[in-house]
């Protein structure tokens, strides 16, 4: 199928690829982190990755020369890396890739960035689920420090860069990155407010960088090719490179495609993931994970880019494209999701902590067909005062699903809405109501 | 039973008991390990959440004695302990089942049937989610994304992902953790979908 190269799933293409540090060092691996240490400046590290164009793989999309730019150049005290493998986002399971079949490949990404922004110590946070992904970073770590690429003194060269694995525990909200930190200063994993920015007060109140590991795997690739080769992939100059988008939901071969940016959401769900399971068609696309604005055939065209994304009123976010067929309820769909945001919202803002539980509990009546015509007013007034009213961006994600189901399909809460007066259903709420949780 | 809790301080009559939760039960066991996870972090509350880890591979969960114990190697208060310890869902605060059962229920695993997946394990182990059998061997929870969206409805068992999961193959799942405690059908390193052979030869 791929007419295009395969940047970072072409080792694991190769068959009998393991992962392992011969496996990588054999297809061109580590050379990067050769030719580098010590041979070209940090600084000039940090050029080379801005000129790339490469922006943040996580969900926001900022530009990842830039942030490493934001750290002091004088501060003479310890600066950390994280690599953020929190990958939690419905929809989202491409790191879990990356990282369980060619793990060296993070790796050489961290220690590149940990040169660039001289940092000694990198932590990867991966989410506590993958015990798996876990292991096999752990072990990968241990081939190479043994070979010398990290440690005291990589390579001879008097650089140190230690890596460490760190696990979380099952919180969605860990993959903000500052939420993130605390939680790998072990507290709750509370966002902070910024600024201050993690570039200065990170990681014990140090000047941290914190990057996706997709966006880490780039980096090898951008220095052994150069950042002109990379700028000129996908759709420069804004979203350059490839992405690894992960299809699911109702197509008939769902799972990661690594693909220029800016190839149509037609293409991606009709010739990479072999077009909708059944004879159904397509209803809905989700373009960047639970987080993203829902969008309908209607924006089958639009190109999968950050600008043109963003310009259908979606967001290309973490790349996680979900496809639901005709049939399916989006009242249920955008339910589904609100469940998944009440469940994790942290608590530290009052608007999502207590909204979530409104929108969930007023979707669950509407779905119930005990709804009432004066819900849907009472759902847009609370997305409006939750969005943008918190800490994190967490809230102006978990608002996404409803207003997008509201605007483009309000007839089925409507209908849903008739059906209850119909059936003369609507009773008063008891009085008293307990609140309801969720198992 | 110790209770965790700051006003323990203020009220003698509340106090630990020192013999109950004084001890050094991870400590004895698993000393070697608690001093390498500690080397990893220049701030030794960071070690938090791997020390959780530990105690709880041990007992399966995070009982209050070993709470107590984690604070006092970390130099914190055991109201510090617990605070994290209940943010996060992993950590159980009560035993489990031996074997715990987590199906994700969230929107992408929903669209490919995780509900009926929900329903065949309610049958065939007569417990809803929240609940464990009588034998004590099977806990279920209903538990939000896996991260396995592309392969579900996929559930995870202790520590293995179970993914594309059908009737048939739940039911060699089950069959096989009762009998060997372990099961083949769990996920190796996620690759999906597998490359055809076409497509290998053209990255070759």
């Amino acid at each position: 199928m791929p007419k295009h190269e395969l940047i970072l799933l072409k080792n694991m293409m190769q068959p009998g690829y393991t992962g392992s540090l011969q496996d990588y060092e054999k297809t061109g691996g580590y050379q990067a982190v050769r030719n580098t240490f010590g041979k070209v400046a940090p600084a000039d590290v940090t050029t080379m990755v801005r000129k790339s164009g490469l922006r943040g793989r996580g969900g926001a999309g900022f530009p990842t020369g830039v942030k490493w730019g934001f750290l002091p150049k004088d501060y003479q005290g310890p600066r950390y890396l994280c690599c953020n493998a929190d990958e939690s986002e419905p929809g989202t399971f491409k790191d879990r890739q990356l990282m369980e079949r060619d793990p060296h490949q993070v790796l050489e990404g961290i220690l590149l960035a940990c040169y660039a922004i001289g940092a000694e110590t990198a932590y990867i946070y991966i989410r506590g689920e993958m015990v798996l992904g876990s292991r096999i970073l752990e072990q990968a770590i241990n081939e190479a420090r043994a070979a010398g690429y990290i440690g005291k003194n990589i390579l001879g060269t008097g650089i140190h860069a230690d890596v460490w694995v760190h696990r979380g525990a099952g919180a969605y909200i860990c993959g903000e990155e500052t939420a993130l930190l605390e939680s790998l200063e072990g507290k709750r994993g509370l966002p902070r407010i910024k600024p201050p920015f993690p570039a200065t007060h990170g990681l014990y109140n140090k000047p941290t960088v914190v990057n996706n590991v997709e966006t880490l795997a780039n980096l090898p690739h951008i220095l052994n090719r150069g950042p002109e080769w990379f700028a000129a992939i996908g759709s420069p100059p804004k979203s350059t490179g490839t992405r690894v988008f992960c299809v699911s939901g109702h197509v008939k071969r769902p799972g990661n495609y690594e693909v220029p940016m800016g190839i149509t959401i037609r293409e991606l769900v009709y010739e990479h993931a072999g077009g909708m399971r059944s004879d159904k068609p397509l209803k809905a696309i989700i373009p960047g994970g639970a987080s993203a604005p829902f969008l309908t055939p209607a924006h089958l065209d639009v190109k999968l880019d950050f600008e043109h994304v963003a310009t259908a009123g979606s967001m290309l976010g973490s790349g996680g494209v979900t496809v639901m067929e005709e049939g399916t309820s989006m009242v249920w769909a955008a339910l589904r999701l609100m469940e998944f945001f009440y469940h994790e919202s942290c608590g530290k803002c009052s608007p999502c902590r207590e909204g979530s539980s409104w929108l969930v509990q007023t979707l669950r009546r509407i779905l119930a067909k005990r709804g009432r015509m004066q819900d849907l007013e009472t759902l847009l007034d609370l997305c409006k005062n939750i969005a943008g009213r918190t800490v994190c961006a967490f809230g102006d994600a978990e608002v996404a699903p409803i207003q997008s189901t509201l605007k483009h399909w309000r007839q089925e809460y409507v209908d849903l809405i008739h059906e209850a007066e119909a059936a003369n259903l609507i009773r008063p709420e008891p009085v008293g109501a307990k609140h309801e949780r969720f198992s | 039973m110790c209770s965790v809790n700051a006003r323990s301080v203020e009220r003698p009559d509340r106090r630990l008991d020192k013999g109950m939760c004084g001890g050094t039960v991870l400590k004895d066991k698993y000393g070697k390990e608690i001093d390498e996870i500690l080397s990893r972090y220049p701030v030794k509350r960071s070690a938090l959440i791997p020390l959780l880890y530990v105690a709880q591979r041990d007992q399966g969960y995070v009982s209050e004695a070993v709470m107590q114990e984690i604070a006092r190697l970390l130099g914190l208060t055991p109201p510090q302990v617990y605070e994290t310890v209940t943010f996060y869902t992993m950590f159980n605060l009560k035993p489990v089942g031996k074997f715990h059962i987590q199906v994700c229920k969230s929107l992408m695993c929903a669209l490919v049937g995780s509900d009926t997946m929900i329903g065949w394990i309610k049958t065939k182990l007569g417990i809803a989610p929240g609940e464990s059998t009588t034998d004590g061997l099977f806990t279920l929870s209903a538990v939000e994304c896996l991260a396995a969206c592309g392969t579900g409805p996929m559930m995870q068992i202790n520590e293995d992902y179970y993914e594309q999961v059908t009737e048939d193959k739940l039911n060699r799942i089950l069959a096989d953790l009762r009998s060997t405690g372990t099961s083949a059908l769990k996920s190796g390193p996620f690759m999906w979908p597998e490359p055809t052979p076409a497509e290998r030869a053209r990255e070759a």
